[in-house]
C-alpha cells in the first residue's frame, strides 16, 4: 500500500490511523442508520413461503431473484426503490397475485442462500395470516351470504370457516380465520369482493394477538 | 456531421497510428462482454430462454453451476447469516475466476455502472470539463470496511440497500424504480465533481475485487517500454493511472501488478507505439523485490 512506503513518524502514523478509523466508523454508523430506517418491514410486504424470520432473512438474502424467476405464477417480485420492502428483496402483494401454494414450493427450492427454507412443506408456510379487518364492509357482516373468502381458500374447511354469530341483532355467518392452518397465501384477499379487501393478509406479529397477560406497566 | 468527433481525445494518437478499429479493440471487446453478460440474464425473463437464472448477486448457469458475488456473501456473514452450500460454492467459483483473469476485470468487463462512468468520462473530455475535486483513492477501502461494519451492526447485507452496481444490473433484469436517481447521481459525480470519482475512488465493490486482483494471473505488461514516446495517451485513458507508473517507468518488471488495474486494455488501445500487451504473470519475468 502507498501509505506503508511513505516515511512516517509515530505521530503521523497514529494520526492517520485514527483518522481512517474515524472515517470508517462515521461511514459505517451512517450506513447502519440508513439501513435501520429502510429495513422496517412494511405490513404490506409479504415474503415468499419458507422465509426465515425478517431479521435473519435480511442477512441471508442476496437479492438474486432466483425465487422470483422460479415462481410459475409471477407472484413474486424484487422490491424496487420506492416500494415497501428493503430494496432488492423478494415480496408479493396478494391483492394483485396471491401465492398459489405449489406443492413442490419451487421458489423456496430455488433459493441458494437458505433465506428461504427449501425443505418446507407448503402447508407449514408462514407468509402471514389472514385477518378480517373490515367488519363494516364485509358482506357477511351485513347479513348476506357472500362467503367468497371461505370458498376460495385453498386450505378448505380448515383455514377459514363460517361460524354462526349475531351482529346488530341479526343472525350472520362470520368468516373466521384459524391461524394454525392459515399460511397467508392471500387467495381470500385477492378475491374479496369489496373495493378494498375486507380480509387481508398481515405479517403474523401484526395480525395476531398473543396469549398471556399484557406486560405493560408490570415489573419483570 | 463528422463521426470522428465521437472518438475520445485520449484515443486520437492510437487511431492515427493503427486506425479506428484497432484503437477500439479492447474497448469493443469489453462492451460486447458487458452487454452479453447482462443479455444472458435478460434472455430468461424477457424471452423465456433460461441459460442463466438469477442476477449478478447469485445465479444458476445452465441449471447446474451456482455463481454468487463473494462481496455480498461476506457482508451477509458479517450480518450473522449462516449461508447455504450453493451460495458459498458460487462465491468460491467467482473468487477463483477473478483470481485468474484479474479481480477488477469485474469492473471493466462485467459491471454495467462502468458504461455509465466511462460515458461520463468521455463527456468530460468532450466538453472540456476539468473541475477535479481530489479524492483519496483509498477512500474505497474505508467504505468497504464501513459496509462490513454496518452489516455487523444491523444484521443485514448493508451495502445492498444503496449499491448502484446491484441496482443497475437489476434495472435490466427485473426493475429499479427510483433507483435510477442513484445511477444518475454517480454519472453527475463523475462528470462534474471529480475525474473517475466513483469507480476509481469510492466504490467498495471495486475495492473488494481489487483486493482479489492483487494476486491475479492475467496482467497487462509494458513489454515494449523502450519504445515509449512519453505522449501520455495511456495515462489519459487509464481509469487508474497510478497503476501504469511502476511497469512503464520503473526499472523492475514491466508487469502492471497493482490490484487496481482493471485489465481493460485501454492503454493497449491508446498507445501509438504498441508498448503494452495483455499477458500473464508467468510469461513476463517479474523483477526481484526492490529490483
Amino acid at each position: 500500500m502507498a501509505s506503508s512506503k511513505r516515511k512516517m513518524n509515530r505521530r503521523t502514523a497514529i494520526t492517520e490511523t485514527a483518522r481512517a478509523a474515524g472515517a470508517v466508523c462515521l461511514g459505517g454508523f451512517s450506513l447502519a442508520a440508513l439501513v435501520h430506517m429502510a429495513r422496517q418491514a412494511d405490513a404490506r410486504a409479504l415474503r415468499p413461503p419458507g422465509a426465515q424470520p425478517e431479521a435473519d432473512f435480511l442477512s441471508a438474502c442476496v437479492r438474486c431473484g432466483l425465487c422470483v424467476q422460479a415462481c410459475p405464477y409471477g407472484t413474486l417480485s424484487l422490491a424496487e426503490w420506492g416500494q415497501e420492502p428493503a430494496v432488492g428483496t423478494p415480496f408479493f402483494t396478494p391483492r394483485e397475485v396471491p401465492c398459489y401454494m405449489c406443492r413442490d414450493v419451487p421458489c423456496a427450492r430455488a433459493c441458494p442462500t437458505g433465506a428461504l427454507d427449501g425443505d418446507i412443506a407448503i402447508r407449514d408456510a408462514n407468509m402471514g395470516v389472514a385477518v378480517l379487518v373490515g367488519h363494516e364492509d364485509c358482506l357477511n357482516y351485513k347479513g348476506m351470504n357472500c362467503s367468497i373468502c371461505v370458498r376460495v381458500c385453498p386450505i378448505r374447511g380448515d383455514a377459514i370457516t363460517l361460524e354462526p354469530g349475531e351482529y346488530n341483532g341479526r343472525r350472520i355467518m362470520i368468516p373466521t380465520v384459524h391461524s394454525r392452518h392459515c399460511t397467508g397465501c392471500g387467495t381470500c384477499e385477492k378475491h374479496c369482493v369489496t373495493g378494498h379487501a375486507s380480509i387481508r393478509v398481515l405479517p403474523r406479529d401484526l395480525g395476531l394477538g398473543g396469549s398471556g397477560r399484557n406486560r405493560a406497566g408490570r415489573k419483570a | 456531421m463528422n463521426a470522428r468527433w465521437l472518438i475520445a481525445d485520449s484515443r486520437r494518437l492510437g487511431v492515427q497510428a493503427h486506425g479506428v478499429l484497432r484503437a477500439h479493440k479492447w474497448w469493443l471487446l469489453r462492451r460486447i462482454c458487458q452487454i452479453s453478460v447482462l443479455g444472458l440474464f435478460m434472455l430468461g425473463p424477457m424471452a423465456g430462454i433460461w441459460i442463466a437464472r438469477g442476477n449478478f448477486a447469485a445465479s444458476q448457469i445452465g441449471g447446474v453451476v451456482p455463481l454468487a458475488d463473494p462481496y455480498i456473501l461476506i457482508q451477509g456473514l458479517f450480518g450473522g447469516a449462516s449461508p447455504a452450500i450453493p451460495v458459498v460454492t458460487g462465491a468460491i467459483i467467482i473468487a477463483l475466476a477473478y483470481l485468474i483473469v484479474g479481480g477488477r476485470v469485474y469492473c471493466g468487463w462485467v459491471c454495467p455502472v462502468n458504461i455509465v462512468t466511462d460515458a461520463a468520462f468521455w463527456l468530460r473530455e468532450k466538453t472540456g470539463l476539468t473541475r477535479d475535486r481530489k479524492l483519496d483513492r483509498r477512500s474505497r477501502l474505508g467504505i468497504l470496511a464501513a459496509t462490513l461494519l454496518a452489516s455487523a451492526l444491523t444484521g443485514t447485507v448493508a451495502w445492498e440497500f444503496v449499491n448502484p452496481v446491484s441496482l443497475m444490473q437489476r434495472a435490466f433484469i427485473s426493475g429499479i424504480g427510483f433507483g435510477w436517481a442513484i445511477i444518475l447521481a454517480v454519472f453527475l459525480l463523475d462528470l462534474f465533481v471529480s475525474r473517475r470519482a466513483w469507480c476509481g475512488h469510492l466504490c467498495p465493490v471495486g475495492a473488494f475485487y481489487g483486493l482479489i486482483g492483487r494476486g491475479s494471473l492475467v496482467r497487462v505488461a509494458a513489454v515494449n517500454r523502450d519504445a515509449c514516446t512519453d505522449c501520455g495517451a495511456c495515462f489519459t485513458i487509464c481509469p487508474e493511472p497510478h497503476v501504469i507508473v511502476p511497469g512503464l517507468k520503473g526499472t523492475g518488471s514491466p508487469l502492471i501488478l497493482s490490484g487496481d488495474c482493471q485489465n481493460c486494455g485501454g492503454c493497449i488501445d491508446a498507445c501509438p507505439v504498441d508498448v503494452f500487451r495483455m499477458t500473464t504473470r508467468l510469461t513476463v519475468p517479474q523483477a526481484r523485490e526492490g529490483g
